[in-house]
């Protein structure tokens, strides 16, 4: 076996400093994602206080069922990569791989779910917004499918690359190019980034389909 | 006084180590990349400039004649576009932020040596893709890209310029976290926050608006192509979109834009008025603590950019005050560089020439942006010459002089070469003769109702254009200068001291230019910030 390369780069000091820095980069990072749907939840709260009734018309025809099991999915995609940074600490490999391997499938069952729920809009007239056949009669229902369809979009963007990473680091690992436990930080890296995904999902979910349906 | 770094002669300096285009484009030393951001942002300066110079030979006469109203508007957004997005907000913080962060706090590099050079190939490749688009299909949005005309009018070149502007937001967001990162795990034992310089300070402030402010930008734009590409409008009117709620999220990013571009400028003076007068600066905690200040309340003035927009009252008159808070920190800055000079024994050079080009420029901008914060004034003077020049004294007049104040202080570090003095002081006093020329007549101008972005006006206004004009030549004579005897410096300038102004800082107390790590041990602190022998303070007395 080949010797253990130390993971520290040579402008730091120790380990620890090296640490601290990942994670305060990490956490920057996240905060520069939440500013960014920030902005779409501006934009989704301004027109449901601008336009009640048309939103509420607009909501009813989306399909919560079908967002509520994908949000289960993506939870529970969220609960394996918080597995895979345990197996990696303790260095299961074998767990390790199974783990990452279900995150990114839970993932992929996401963005299918996801794909057939487009379909079935499409399908209803109700995607691509434009549509004649829209069952919506408000303009600004319509104005509400565009912000859900941006809005909804850009999270699976999200959640392609959080698959994209999940498997990246599976085959790392599967080749023998992560060295365990020095390198967990990386895959606490991902996990952080799959959890922020997740919450953006919940809040995403909350405002997009349920609450409000009534008025 | 310079204390030699002992062994630094037997390291070869960051320039001499490796030899080759290759060995700098795959660099990860922060001072190469420092340098790299340099030549790039000078670049788009020029073109910048150019596009300006068009706008001025325009407007030398009253007749629309060298520009058509759509070239006119295309000249005037390729230079908001890259003046903004390519040169002011990376030029400080990229060029010099890079540079001088990690030596000024005893770190061997930023804390992400390869995503510091990310960004600047983000930079670098957003930059070329946006001029590629202005200068082929022509842009008439402004900077701004307000909907629905960037949305529904423009043509689709728009897009490209946004997907451009989009890319080098992401250099921004990781320049600005590899500092605050940088600063927060990096300093060199001993090194509290309290002995940062201020440079360090101000780098800071400025870098959590790079990080919180960018994304919304980035969100900004993301809407405006999905709608201008696919029709996906959530600004659109006709289905009850809200125009209004663009420029809500547009300024949201841009007004603190203008303490990205201000800021570090400020932490540079910091710098140079200190030097320059040898002494401590005045009141450092307050000095230190505006700069934060500046960065928290920046954030929530955004809505003076809409006082005319149909914008609440209510919220007007909250940001109305918000506007006027922000001067405070400003105001602080000032006096106390001033209170440092004070009696101090000054040495007048170069650097010191831009840093009180700086302060008198600042000065005005900052008082006339008071006029615009009143809103019954507002109300008078938006969207007039007024305002251009209020924000070109600001932008413009004070961080442009931060920038050249910048790079005449420490030339001698990144190059290990001395410049004409005396040239230094000609560039600095022509540019402070021509900003003033240029931009001075335009407050009137705009008093009197002259509209921004028109290419032709009313007779009356032909005496105060040509008089901008004109300055509009020194300045640019003013700008061009450097280029030329800084360059002339590197071959032919005699060799630079540690420390050639016989400053304080860990910077001074490396070689010019620095080795490859900075440092050839880790200092160990044990001084406070600007330790300056006493007895300079009352050198005059």
């Amino acid at each position: 076996m080949e010797p253990r390369r130390e993971y520290l780069a040579e402008h730091f000091q120790t380990p620890a400093q090296q640490r601290e820095a990942t994670y305060l980069g990490i956490w920057l990072f996240l905060a520069t994602e939440l500013m960014m749907f920030g902005g779409v939840f501006l934009v989704i709260y301004y027109y449901r206080v601008a336009h009640t009734q048309a939103v509420a018309e607009a909501m009813r025809h989306l399909h919560y069922l079908l967002a509520g099991a994908n949000s289960a999915l993506l939870l529970t995609g969220s609960l394996c990569m918080t597995l895979v940074v345990e197996a990696a600490r303790r260095q299961a490999y074998t767990r390790l791989k199974w783990m990452l391997a279900a995150a990114a499938l839970f993932g992929l069952a996401f963005l299918a779910i996801k794909g057939f729920e487009y379909a079935w809009e499409v399908r209803e007239g109700l995607l691509p917004p434009g549509s004649p056949n829209s069952p919506l009669t408000e303009p600004a229902s319509r104005l509400y499918f565009n912000i859900y369809l941006f809005a909804t979009g850009l999270h699976a963007v999200h959640v392609l690359i959080a698959v994209v990473l999940a498997a990246g680091m599976l085959f790392r690992i599967h080749t023998g190019h992560m060295q365990l436990p020095e390198r967990a930080v990386t895959l606490e890296a991902v996990a952080f980034y799959w959890h922020l995904v997740d919450v953006i999902w919940i809040l995403l979910y909350v405002s997009l389909y349920l609450v409000g349906r009534g008025a | 006084m310079s204390e030699k770094n002992p062994t630094a002669d037997r390291m070869p300096s960051y320039l001499a180590d490796e030899h080759g285009l290759r060995t700098w484009l795959a660099t990860t030393d922060h001072k190469r990349i420092g340098i790299m951001f340099m030549i790039a942002v000078t670049v788009f300066f020029f073109l910048g400039g150019l596009a300006a110079s068009f706008i001025r030979i325009e407007l030398a006469t009253p007749d629309g004649d060298l520009l058509t109203s759509d070239g006119y508007n295309r000249a005037f957004t390729l230079h908001g576009v890259i003046m903004v997005w390519f040169f002011l907000i990376p030029s400080i913080p990229s060029v010099f932020g890079n540079f001088l962060i990690p030596i000024m706090i005893g770190a061997k590099d930023m804390a992400f040596p390869k995503l510091n050079l990310f960004s600047w190939y983000l930079l670098v490749g957003g930059g070329l893709f946006t001029l590629y688009s202005l200068v082929a299909g022509g842009v008439d949005t402004g900077w701004t890209f307000y909907t629905p005309l960037s949305t529904m009018f423009s043509n689709g070149h728009v897009v490209a310029v946004i997907v451009g502007v989009f890319v080098v937001g992401f250099s921004s967001i990781f320049t600005g976290l590899n500092i605050i990162v940088t600063v927060h795990t990096l300093r060199a034992p001993g090194m509290t926050w309290f002995r940062l310089p201020l440079f360090v300070w101000s780098l800071y402030a400025t870098s959590v608006i790079l990080v919180l402010a960018t994304p919304v930008l980035a969100i900004t734009l993301l809407l405006v192509a999905a709608e201008h590409l696919f029709q996906v409008g959530v600004f659109d009117p006709a289905l009850g979109g809200d125009p209004l709620l663009f420029q809500h999220l547009f300024w949201f990013y841009s007004h603190p834009a203008v303490y990205i571009m201000i800021l570090p400028a400020m932490g540079v003076m910091s710098e140079l008025v200190t030097a320059a007068a040898h002494k401590r600066i005045f009141g450092y905690r307050f000095v230190a603590y505006s700069s934060l200040a500046i960065a928290v309340i920046g954030f929530m003035v955004w809505g003076h950019h809409m006082f005319v927009a149909g914008q609440s009252m209510y919220a007007s008159m909250v940001f109305s005050l918000l506007s006027f808070l922000v001067a405070i920190p400003s105001a602080i800055k000032v006096y106390n560089w001033t209170a440092t000079l004070y009696k101090s024994n000054l040495t007048i050079n170069a650097p010191f020439l831009f840093a009180v080009t700086f302060i008198g420029l600042f000065v005005i901008g900052g008082v006339t942006g008071l006029f615009l914060a009143l809103l019954a004034a507002d109300v008078h003077v938006h969207d007039t010459y007024f305002v251009v020049a209020h924000f070109h004294y600001i932008m413009v007049g004070a961080a442009v002089a931060g920038f050249f104040g910048a790079l005449h202080f420490w030339w001698p570090k990144m190059t290990g070469r001395m410049y004409s003095q005396l040239w230094g002081k000609i560039s600095a006093s022509t540019i402070f003769i021509g900003f003033n020329l240029t931009f001075f007549p335009q407050f009137i101008l705009g008093y009197l109702g002259m509209p921004r972005r028109y290419h032709s006006y009313p007779d009356d206004f032909m005496f105060l254009h040509v008089m901008s004009s004109t300055g509009a030549t020194v300045l640019a004579v003013g700008y061009v200068l450097p280029f030329f005897y800084l360059l002339w410096s590197l071959r032919y300038g005699p060799l630079a001291d540690d420390d050639p102004w016989e400053a304080a800082g860990l910077e001074w107390r490396t070689s010019s230019p620095p080795p490859t790590h900075n440092f050839v041990e880790t200092p160990i602190v044990d001084f406070e910030a600007y330790e300056y022998p006493p007895e300079a303070t009352h050198g005059t007395s």
